[in-house]
């Protein structure tokens, strides 16, 4: 089966933000494709939006039957988060658990303004009351799929494993 | 025997009481963890959810001020709730053993345990006998390991110096009680560290040095020149009176790290200490507040590497 292309993908997630993004609103990519996704978006959208990154290892809800993740990295919002309007950003959106995960996380740093979430792919399965207001396709594929990026720096999505 | 008891099957830190026998692996793993939950410390909620519900004994039979206030800062970091046992004034002093006192906290639901003692292998006695789902985290034990404080020396040397493979480092003072100097000598030799000298008296040397991958060198001149690194270890009082050395002055006057030392050093050296410092025995006061002293953010990043610790020996397989 043939995946879109992400970077039109990315296109149509610029024109669908692009109307409601006010000035001063700040970015959060989740760790790593959602970061590769803000980047593109950012770069797109233009001018100078304060950018973050997350990584949500110290909030799975997993952790006690598998463990910590070997490479959790550090979160970074070099940005007051407190009364920001902040869009999340990610690669994939499936159970919804990583988007609790991150909006926890979030919190922690403070109360934002609102939190919206942009996302390449939701490829359904939510096993939590979590929807993105903006997505660049929805595909029903009964497969794990993954953004992978090349040594070019390309993005590419990718199935992955049996059907689920 | 202790690396095995460390390690679940698949190779996962499952108690944490020596590092001698720890792979490069595991230790990088620690300092990384680590290295994310520096950035905690920071924020406006300084606090993570992966250990909430979770509780966690100190047991200190030995005095500590320093590390156990770490331990429970980090704990609570992580949102475990924290048990701070006086074990000197406890049950203990009534006769009952150890193996007695740890079945009895494991009955009140503890999921960590984290031992001081001053018997060496205490921690590990008690690791071979808990139940499956609880960790137990050596805060030092006899002359035998402090491997959270040779965990946080080593977060400390990457800090400033990037990394081990082009390190000179200097462990200086009583290394023959030091379990500290222990832990760190294993972690540097695993970590790659080219060189890691032991520098002090003949009496304040273990006997088995030779065999722990250290040069060794019985003069300050020779034994913190061109160092990158210099660890001062901590004299403690009570040697005086073993007839090991002559006086705390004497004491201060070959091996005490001054301004004049120093300078033997290279230009950029950083200098450790585990504490408590004596001031004016084993360091001046004016290198201990100086710009190559990191003795306080040795404190600050004990809190997470501890953090990385607990985290990694709790979850998973439970």
């Amino acid at each position: 089966m043939n995946l879109p292309d992400p970077n039109q993908l990315i296109d149509s997630l610029v024109e669908k933000i692009r109307p409601h993004f006010k000035p001063g609103t700040a970015m959060l990519g989740i760790h790593t494709g959602g970061v590769w996704v803000m980047e593109a978006l950012a770069e797109r959208l233009g001018g100078d939006i304060p950018r973050g990154v997350l990584d949500i290892a110290f909030y799975r809800d997993d952790f006690s039957r598998i463990g910590l993740h070997p490479e959790a990295k550090p979160s970074s919002i070099p940005f007051e988060v407190e009364g920001r309007s902040i869009l999340l950003v990610d690669d994939i959106l499936y159970t919804g658990r990583t988007i609790r995960a991150a909006m926890n996380l979030v919190f922690d740093y403070g109360r934002p303004a609102s939190l919206r979430m942009a996302v390449l792919v939701d490829r359904g399965g939510r096993e939590l009351p979590i929807c993105a207001q903006y997505v660049g396709a929805t595909l029903d594929l009964g497969r794990h799929v993954s953004l992978i990026r090349d040594d070019a720096g390309e993005l590419k999505l990718e199935l992955k494993g049996e059907a689920t | 025997m202790t690396a095995n008891l460390q390690l679940t099957e698949d190779g996962r830190l499952r108690h944490l009481l020596t590092l001698e026998g720890l792979p490069a692996r595991i230790l990088t793993q620690i300092l990384d963890t680590a290295e994310s939950f520096v950035s905690i410390g920071e924020r406006e909620v300084k606090k993570v959810p992966l250990l909430r519900g979770k509780a966690v004994f100190n047991l200190f039979f030995e005095n500590s001020t320093r590390t156990r206030t770490t331990f429970e800062i980090a704990a609570k970091r992580l949102s475990a709730d924290v048990i701070n046992l006086n074990i000197a004034t406890s049950a203990t002093n009534k006769g009952e053993t150890l193996l007695d006192t740890v079945a009895n906290l494991s009955a009140m639901q503890a999921d960590m345990f984290v031992v001081r003692h001053a018997s060496s292998g205490a921690p590990h006695l008690i690791a071979r006998h808990v139940a499956p789902h609880i960790s137990v985290v050596n805060a030092g034990d006899g002359r035998c390991a402090h491997p959270t404080q040779g965990l946080l020396d080593m977060f400390t040397i990457r800090h400033y110096k990037g990394g081990f493979h082009n390190l000179r480092v200097a462990i200086v003072g009583d290394v023959l009680h030091s379990r500290v100097a222990r832990s760190q000598i294993h972690a540097l030799t695993t970590l790659g560290c080219p060189e890691v000298r032991v520098v002090a008296p003949r009496t304040l040397l273990p006997r088995d040095v030779d065999s722990m991958g250290v040069h060794v060198h019985y003069t300050m001149a020779t034994g913190i020149k061109d160092c990158d690194v210099i660890i001062m270890l901590r004299l403690q009082n009570e040697r005086m009176q073993g007839a090991l050395l002559p006086s705390a002055g004497e004491y201060y006057k070959y091996w005490g790290l001054t301004e004049d030392k120093l300078k033997l050093a290279r230009p950029d050296a950083i200098v450790m200490h585990p504490g408590p410092m004596n001031r004016g025995v084993e360091i001046d006061s004016g290198v201990a507040d100086g710009k190559h002293s990191v003795i306080l953010p040795q404190v600050t990043f004990g809190i997470a590497v501890r953090m990385a610790v607990m985290s990694m020996v709790s979850g998973g397989g439970a």
